[in-house]
């Protein structure tokens, strides 16, 4: 396919984007916009602070924490300790889906609960509230578990949410209640958020029901958060093939199941940003080996499923393997086959989250389309360049505020799953156990990493590739079709999804051939053809740095 | 189900600085700007955008652990730089947030601190801030903040001129365009604040646009001062906190406060005011509008007679609604709101004086929970207001007429028109309907003709 597409030189485009930049800035997000090597692959600067005043996407500690991580599990009771409009604005907006097993099982998703902080509170302390909030909230649903957030100003006017947290814990007996101190301040990004939750969940949940599972194939699902009803799908291939899912990280989850998760035999990871923390301690804790999958894309499922069964080893579970996919194949064959000409040599970007940008390119594979451009809003560069480069990464201030659980093998439930020569066997099997080789491995020679992509740079890039589809999220969806391009919103899907598995392929499929061949666009003259052919109309960048 | 609650479950409001940052959206070429961690920014971008659908860029002083101890000056003074180099523009909203107020910054100093700093770079936009601490109201108090703040720092004294302030209140882009069109055939000028008609509903865009076009440019605010009188919707707005208010004890220019002029009795309030204001007898459209109107009302109030709806929303929507359900024999037996100003009841009495006799309830400050246990014991027909009412209405199988805001799950939020005689009607159109669908699809024969 890449052979159709007539790339611009990327290190042009490099250059292009950055030479309105005053030098200091030039310099910093030169570091940032980098053309991609495959087999060397080059550093990618990410992780870093966004300066003051440059519009970016990114969110905050909170919002990772209590939005992205703790969100989806449908029996906690999510208290925000703060004013009304952080929990408000995290009120459904990530349409996680959940499926109670019966009517009467509890499911506080739709509910959206807030201390209210008001004026008096910031002047003479929330604690006494926050108890409050909490007593309420156990009166009127005894609820398994209590999880409270942090919103930015619990920290300066000295709240203690875990002390709180602990006294009402103790008070109640039956009602597990932790704190986070997920402040918005706290990290450069959503990110730090998704750390805090991780150690908050491993600290007070994990481990904490050691209820057996008959199960053959024991594994948890991590970094899964059931947008659009994306776990279902995974759920349902699971069952067909027989692997038995015990806890979700945290899509269609339950507080029983995350318990539960340490008597997994495997840890798949899906997100690798958001919840690689909780493989690791894990893994050194429990003994559970980690493994990166994907299951967006069709063939990327059949692979990620490959991969699991050949982690288990188990040739019955490796033919199964291999009927699953040769039944849902052919459905997905006749789908793609018949969009496949409409699709085959358009140009896709990616600017979104801390893996899907990633993930999804498979999917644009599955269409014929090229990746031209990609780049994540809070990723690190783990994510970008693989494990490898851990080592290497600076610990920097930021990073140094959260909290680095030291964890060691439980003196009862450490098992390690695998021994070292099997793992050695897996991995001489190209089997990568507990690591990932991150996005740029996978990408074309040719293509741009942008980390934190900016306004001016989207805009500009955008310009210069026309790509006919843009995937981001809603703060740039209609900026970007006003210029006539249309955007896939792959944090919340639009209205659509699931895009997981056999099926989300399919439905994927459908929506890119709906949006890259609407009529709609044929309506709208986009800036660029006003301004002459491929010429720069009227945006130039200029920013200064801290 | 009774709670005795103290926290607040399932929010009927918003936080203060999102309605500021929508406020500073109707300024011409001005960007917002929230004064504390990029959450803010990034969450009431999202939150504005999914209703508006369009583009909403609110800048960040992007907070960091160092700048929540130490203070947020270095930061706020990188952002605005930031904004003016980028952005160019000629207003820079600063709202603050509940962190920032939390630790006391002195946004007023920052801004002086910066001016005197960079008073020979490029040419320094206009700041103006609004004090928006989100633990304080809810976002209808931040939007009224930064029109105050806006009318504040712009306007001056000067010999009195043909013009007349209108402040309309958060209303829809749709309702701002009916109200330019009115002064417009008026012949009067119009200083009208904030003025996101164009930039919260705008088209593709044939050039960049650093900033969407549209807005009320500063050069017109400055003339608020002189202007000959202040028209102000909101009943519930007090003066001490609005525009209008400010205007009158400055600059002595008289303030006429109103209620969103929905149905009829305060259409013609509004437009009998523009007539005595202007000396001008309004255009013949207006009168077959009005015709119009009494004649659908006539035609609609079979369906509708005697319809019992629980109302909730801004204090000041939920006062004119009240008014206009009244007037056309329709009962509000709850009007809610997430606000809490003290003057719900009162304002609502002023306008229906005989509410209690029609058995209208009235409650500040809560929340859908409370609303929903209200909803049990009085058995509405249906529900008027935003999308968060949804849930509530879908359990307890209760349909629902979408107004105000937040609405994103339906399309076209920005378009609604609700204002005047024609907004009146639209509305007029989709209430009947509403219930028109519902004993449709109540009934076992599948009526086609209703």
């Amino acid at each position: 396919m890449e052979a159709n597409i007539h790339f611009p030189d990327p290190s042009k485009v490099r250059e292009e984007l950055i030479q309105k930049y005053p030098t200091k800035v030039a310099k910093k997000r030169s570091k940032s916009i980098i053309v991609n090597d495959p087999d060397l692959i080059p550093e990618v600067q990410a992780n870093v602070r966004t300066v003051p005043g440059i519009i970016t996407q990114r969110g905050c500690s909170y919002a990772g924490c209590k939005g992205v991580v703790l969100g989806p599990t449908r029996d906690i009771v999510n208290i925000v300790h703060g004013p009304i409009g952080c929990s408000f604005y995290a009120w459904l907006t990530r349409r996680n889906q959940t499926r109670p097993e019966t009517l009467e099982d509890a499911n506080y998703i739709p509910y959206c609960f807030s201390t209210d902080m008001q004026e008096e509170n910031v002047v003479f302390g929330g604690e006494k509230k926050l108890k409050v909030a909490i007593q309420e909230a156990y009166d009127l649903f005894h609820p398994k578990s209590i999880a409270i957030f942090s919103t930015c100003p619990v920290g300066l006017i000295g709240d203690d949410v875990h002390a709180a947290s602990k006294e009402m814990r103790e008070k109640f007996g039956d009602c597990n209640v932790f704190g986070f101190s997920c402040e918005g301040y706290r990290g450069v990004s959503q990110s730090a958020g998704h750390h805090i939750a991780n150690n908050g969940v491993f600290k007070h949940m994990v481990g904490r029901n050691n209820t057996p599972n008959e199960g053959k194939f024991k594994i948890n699902l991590l970094g899964e958060y059931n947008i659009g009803g994306d776990a279902f799908e995974i759920e349902r291939i699971f069952e067909k093939v027989g692997l038995t899912l015990i806890s979700s990280f945290s899509g269609n989850s339950t507080v029983g199941q995350i318990e539960n998760a340490h008597i997994a035999d495997l840890n798949v990871i899906l997100c690798h940003r958001s919840i690689n923390y909780m493989g690791d301690m894990m893994e050194t804790k429990y003994g559970i080996p980690w493994m990166k999958v994907n299951f967006v894309g069709a063939d990327s499922s059949a692979k990620s499923l490959r991969k699991i069964a050949e982690y288990f080893g188990d040739e019955e579970l490796k033919a199964r393997v291999e009927e699953v996919i040769a039944e849902e194949m052919p459905r997905v064959k006749a789908i793609i086959e018949e969009i496949l000409p409409r699709t085959t040599g358009k140009t896709a970007m990616l600017f979104v989250g801390g893996s899907r940008a990633h993930h999804y390119q498979d999917l644009f594979t599955e269409l014929g389309m090229t990746t031209v451009a990609a780049g994540y809003e809070f990723a690190h560069r783990d994510d970008y360049e693989g494990r490898d480069v851990l080592p290497k990464i600076k610990v920097d201030a930021d990073s140094k505020n959260i909290e680095e659980l030291k964890v060691v093998p439980d003196p009862e439930l450490y098992n390690p799953r695998k021994t070292e020569a099997e793992l050695a066997e897996l991995k001489e099997k190209g089997l990568e156990i507990n690591g990932y080789s991150g996005m740029m491995k996978q990408m074309t020679k040719k293509s741009l990493v942008v980390d934190d992509l900016s306004h001016y740079e989207s805009e500009k890039l955008i310009e210069i590739y026309k790509p006919d589809i843009f995937c981001a999220g809603i703060k740039e969806k209609y900026v970007v079709q006003k210029m006539g391009v249309p955007l896939k919103q792959l944090h919340s899907y639009d209205y659509g999804g699931p895009y997981t598995g056999f099926v989300g392929a399919t439905n994927f499929y459908k929506d890119i051939d709906r949006m890259v061949n609407n009529p709609v666009w044929k309506l709208i003259k986009a800036p660029w053809e006003k301004a002459g052919n491929g010429k720069s109309g009227g945006i130039e960048a200029s920013y200064v740095t801290q | 189900m009774k709670h005795a609650k103290t926290a607040t479950q399932n929010a009927c409001k918003l936080c203060n600085p999102l309605g500021a940052c929508l406020a500073f959206r109707g300024i011409e070429n001005c960007v917002p700007f929230l004064h504390g961690s990029q959450g803010c920014a990034t969450y009431i971008r999202r939150y504005l955008i999914s209703h508006y659908k369009e583009p909403i860029d609110i800048a960040s002083s992007n907070f960091h652990e160092e700048s929540a101890v130490f203070g947020g000056s270095h930061n706020l003074q990188v952002g605005l730089k930031n904004v003016t180099e980028q952005y160019k523009p000629d207003v820079i909203g600063i709202a603050t947030t509940c962190l920032t107020e939390t630790i006391g910054d002195d946004v007023p100093l920052i801004l002086r601190d910066y001016k005197k700093a960079h008073k020979n770079g490029s040419p320094m936009p206009i700041m103006i801030h609004a004090s928006t601490p989100s633990y304080q109201g809810s976002h209808i108090d931040g939007f009224h903040a930064a029109v105050r703040a806006t009318v504040k720092t712009l306007a001056e004294k000067g010999e009195e001129q043909n013009l007349i302030n209108l402040f309309p209140n958060m209303v829809s882009p749709a309702d701002l365009r009916y109200l330019k069109e009115i002064f417009r055939e008026f012949e009067v000028p119009c200083m009208m604040l904030p003025d996101y008609s164009q930039t919260m509903d705008g088209g593709p865009w044939g050039e960049y646009h650093r900033i969407p076009p549209g807005g009320t440019p500063a050069s017109a605010i400055v003339n608020a001062g002189s202007a000959r009188a202040s028209i102000e919707f909101g009943s519930t707005l007090e003066a001490s906190k609005s525009a209008a208010g400010y205007l009158q004890e400055e600059f002595d220019v008289p303030r006429y406060q109103l209620s969103l002029p929905i149905g009829i009795k305060e259409s013609d309030k509004f437009f009998s005011l523009l007539e005595t204001l202007t000396g001008k007898k309004r255009a013949e459209k207006y009168e077959d509008e009005r015709r119009r109107l009494i004649d659908a009302y006539a035609d609609g109030h079979k369906y509708i007679f005697e319809k019992k709806v629980i109302l909730y929303g801004e204090e000041d929507l939920v006062v004119a609604m009240t008014a206009f359900l009244s007037e056309i024999g329709m009962t509000p037996v709850l009007c809610a709101s997430g606000g809490k100003s003290g003057l719900l009841k009162k304002r609502i009495m002023e306008l229906v004086p005989n509410m209690e006799e029609l058995g209208i309830k009235v409650r500040e400050g809560v929340d859908f929970v409370d609303i929903e246990d209200e909803a049990k014991v009085l058995q509405p027909d249906f529900l008027i207001g935003n999308s968060k009412g949804y849930t509530m209405s879908r359990k307890n199988n209760i349909p629902m007429l979408r107004l105000g805001f937040p609405i994103h799950d339906r399309f076209g939020g920005q378009r609604m028109h609700h204002l005047g005689y024609r907004g009146t009607q639209e509305l007029f159109d989709r209430i009947v309907n509403t219930v028109i669908e519902e004993r449709q699809n109540a009934s076992s024969i599948g009526y086609t003709y209703m």
